[in-house]
């Protein structure tokens, strides 16, 4: 029996039409738009004003705390100006725009293809350029990686777990990622273990990705403490606490950190570009990004700066699909439909998915007919159709003793219920106010 | 027979004994209550609505009954009256104010200002706003699902299903501020209340520059600053690309409204403008 996690969890159609597509490089755009808010956190302050000459891999942005991170330049050329502009949730945000001007990279930066694998740094000093690269969890919620990387004082991390579940319908950059830079990745756990001091890392993959588990199981074998467990295909498998109960058998009590259990997850996109940052002194500021849908004519995964427009990606795909419903930036279960094809992608995209009219479409709302699939399903062991009510009739102190903060807004709940009732979106609103007011109670 | 008076015997001793017990207790833990509240509560409206700033009828009474001048204290829904009323009974002196009422800032209807997408999740502003920017390319505009209709317990405000933004019944309207409140874009605003319900507002809270805001509403402040110039009474204010006419130095001259060039600032109540002396003389020279 393959491991999965013990609660919940949907198994939506797989639809990976991607998964064998090699990455390509997406030919440079004329101009980016790099918002500075890309990660959680405080956004980033500007540091470049309108004329600047910028290089790749320049800081455009500095970081503005702890827990916040740097930006860097993706592309060389000219500061066109510092302004806002709508970024994926439709709303203005600040941002650098940056005609672009040949390709011109930092020289300290090594744009070679070759594998470095001897480091000779301490934790802290990995800790310490993986801040200034500006890595965030690629895996889509860009939490800024140092600071899951020092632990809370008295907390230890005993294993670190690498999430190459890929658990979202069609998306397959860290499918691809992992076939393609395999001993990258392995070099970046290392990194990642050296820092955290821990001896012992687990790739979590998904069994629909046999081609990377066997790829990864055999490299695995010339790196210490490095192991692979393949996993059963459930959704959401890739949210942290679910892989941490999947792997280790262990579940994160209601409220707390991973560190709690001894854990530290980080995706295996952000190994790779833990690699790239400390062997090579690359920053982060390209990402892979799967292009996919069923009416896409060729469906890829692109390697693009960070600021290229969506729409630049969709023409590199085979162009906009005459009957598309929705422009999604993420995946089909957590991603968000896009108001405008001018939204730059950031390091937190995954894919973008082109949906077609019908099945994009949400049914009629209906009734509830108190069938409890959608309590069935929650990972996380809430009752959705509760504290839907609750946000619906803004009772959110109730709304809070009923734990909407562990919701990890996966979405199974609507994708599971037969009256279609939009279930995530009031409990995504509810927990939104019981977020404020336990702000306000600090 | 001697069963029946046994009987009424016991219950009497027993009825008795309560009687004095409660008597003393009743004399103990006695709560005085000043019969003034009831008095004050009974020339409300009872309409609950919270718009006092209280919690109820029963505690804005209260509030008022303890204060010693009713400079703060203001029933919305009864107006004037009402707080004349309150004030002989509690022998204090009634502040007038200055009536309310509510005013929804955005004139982004349909043919104003063009969706760009459609939202298909729970239609209520709430969640529109928590999701996304919204379905024209305002961020700042009415989402038009109602929130305000809802959350108003007077019947005041009209969806206008269709139209993008629902409109604010002003005689029905009693200023109670519940529709504020509910506004995720935070639109409604209560002004001052002019006869004959004339006003002059700027139907608009886009903060975005002049260019931005014109090409997803036409009728978008763009901040360019001519009413501020124009204005003889200090009433307006220009702050991120937004003017804003403070209604209670408003006199109402509509200078504004003539000089600017998107509309943005528009007048209610008035009778229709004559046609201006020169073009008069145009049309009858022709």
């Amino acid at each position: 029996m393959l491991k999965t996690f013990n609660l919940g969890g949907v198994h939506p159609p797989e639809n990976k039409l991607s998964a064998d597509k090699k990455i390509e490089n997406l030919p440079l755009p004329k101009t980016v738009f790099i918002p500075v808010a890309q990660h959680i956190g405080a956004p980033a302050s500007p540091v470049v004003k309108r004329g600047d000459e910028v290089k790749v891999g320049q800081v455009i942005a500095q970081s503005s705390g702890f827990v916040s991170t740097n930006i860097h330049s993706s592309v060389s050329g000219k500061v066109k100006k510092v302004d806002v502009s709508a970024d994926s949730s439709g709303y203005s945000k600040q941002g650098i725009f940056i005609d672009v001007a040949g390709d011109e990279w930092l020289e300290e930066i090594d744009r070679t293809e070759e594998l470095v694998k001897e480091f000779n740094l301490d934790g802290s000093e990995i800790v310490k350029k993986i801040q200034e690269a500006g890595i965030v969890g690629l895996g889509g919620a860009t939490f800024p990686t140092h600071v899951k990387l020092v632990p809370p004082k008295g907390m230890k991390a005993e294993v670190l777990l690498l999430n190459g579940v890929e658990c979202e319908p069609y998306l397959t950059s860290d499918h691809r990622l992992m076939l393609e830079k395999a001993d990258e990745i392995m070099v970046g756990i290392q990194l990642l273990m050296k820092s955290l001091q821990v001896n012992k890392a687990v790739i979590g993959i998904e069994n629909n990705k046999p081609d990377a588990i066997q790829l990864l199981t055999e490299k695995a074998k010339n790196y210490q403490g490095v192991s692979v467990v393949a996993l059963k295909v459930q959704y959401p498998q890739g949210g942290e606490k679910q892989l941490i109960n999947a792997v280790t058998g262990k579940e994160v009590p209601s409220g707390a950190l991973p560190i709690a259990v001894g854990a530290v997850v980080s995706n295996v996109g952000t190994a790779f570009a833990v690699y790239e940052a400390v062997q090579k002194n690359k920053p982060l500021f390209e990402r892979v990004v799967t292009v996919t849908g069923k009416g896409v004519s060729k469906p890829s995964n692109f390697r693009v700066r960070v600021g290229t427009a969506t729409s630049e990606l969709v023409e590199a795909a085979g162009g906009l699909p005459e009957n598309t419903g929705k422009v999604i930036s993420g995946g089909p279960m957590m991603g968000r439909a896009i108001p405008s094809l001018d939204v730059p992608v950031t390091k937190g995209t995954s894919g973008i998915l082109l949906m077609q009219e019908e099945e994009s479409k949400r049914g009629e709302v209906l009734n509830c007919i108190r069938c409890a699939r959608c309590v069935s399903v929650c990972p996380m062991g809430l009752e959705p159709y509760l504290l839907m009510t609750l946000g619906e009739k803004n009772i959110f102190d109730r709304a809070e003793d009923e734990r909407v903060m562990d919701c990890i807004e996966c979405g199974s709940c609507s994708f599971t219920c037969p009256s279609h009732r939009p279930l995530l979106d009031y409990i995504r609103y509810g927990k939104g106010k019981v977020g404020q007011i336990i702000r306000s109670r600090k | 027979m001697s069963i029946i008076l046994y009987t009424v015997a016991t219950l009497a001793i027993i009825g008795a004994t309560a009687a004095i017990i409660l008597y003393f207790v009743a004399q103990k833990f006695k709560v005085f209550e000043d019969p003034r509240i009831d008095e004050v509560e009974e020339s409300l409206p009872s309409a609950n609505c919270g718009g006092c700033g209280f919690a109820g009828c029963r505690a804005f009474a209260e509030a008022c009954v303890k204060a010693t001048d009713l400079g703060e204290l203001n029933c919305p829904v009864g107006g004037a009256e009402t707080m004349e009323s309150v004030a002989s009974i509690l022998g204090l002196e009634a502040v007038k104010k200055a009536p309310r009422v509510a005013f929804i800032r955005c004139n982004g209807t349909c043919d104003h200002r063009p969706k760009t997408n459609a939202f298909d999740g729970a239609s209520t502003c709430a969640i529109s706003a928590a999701s996304y920017g919204g379905e024209t390319g305002c961020e700042y505009g009415c989402l038009g699902y109602g929130d305000c209709v809802a959350a108003c317990e007077f019947d005041a405000i009209d969806l206008r299903a269709g139209m993008g933004v629902p409109l604010i019944l002003d005689d029905k309207c009693v200023a109670c501020g519940a529709c504020v409140e509910a506004c995720p874009k935070n639109l409604i605003e209560l002004r001052k209340m002019y006869p004959k319900g004339r006003k002059v507002v700027v139907a608009c809270r886009n903060e975005a520059k002049g260019g931005v805001a014109r090409k997803s509403c036409e009728v978008a402040c763009i901040g360019c600053g001519k009413c501020e110039k124009v204005c003889n009474f200090d009433a307006i204010t220009i702050e991120n690309n937004l003017a804003f006419i403070d209604s209670d130095k408003c006199k109402l001259c509509r200078k504004c409204v003539s000089v600017c060039p998107t509309h943005a600032i528009i007048e209610v109540g008035f009778p229709p403008r004559k046609i201006k002396e020169e073009e008069k003389e145009s049309s009858t020279a022709k």
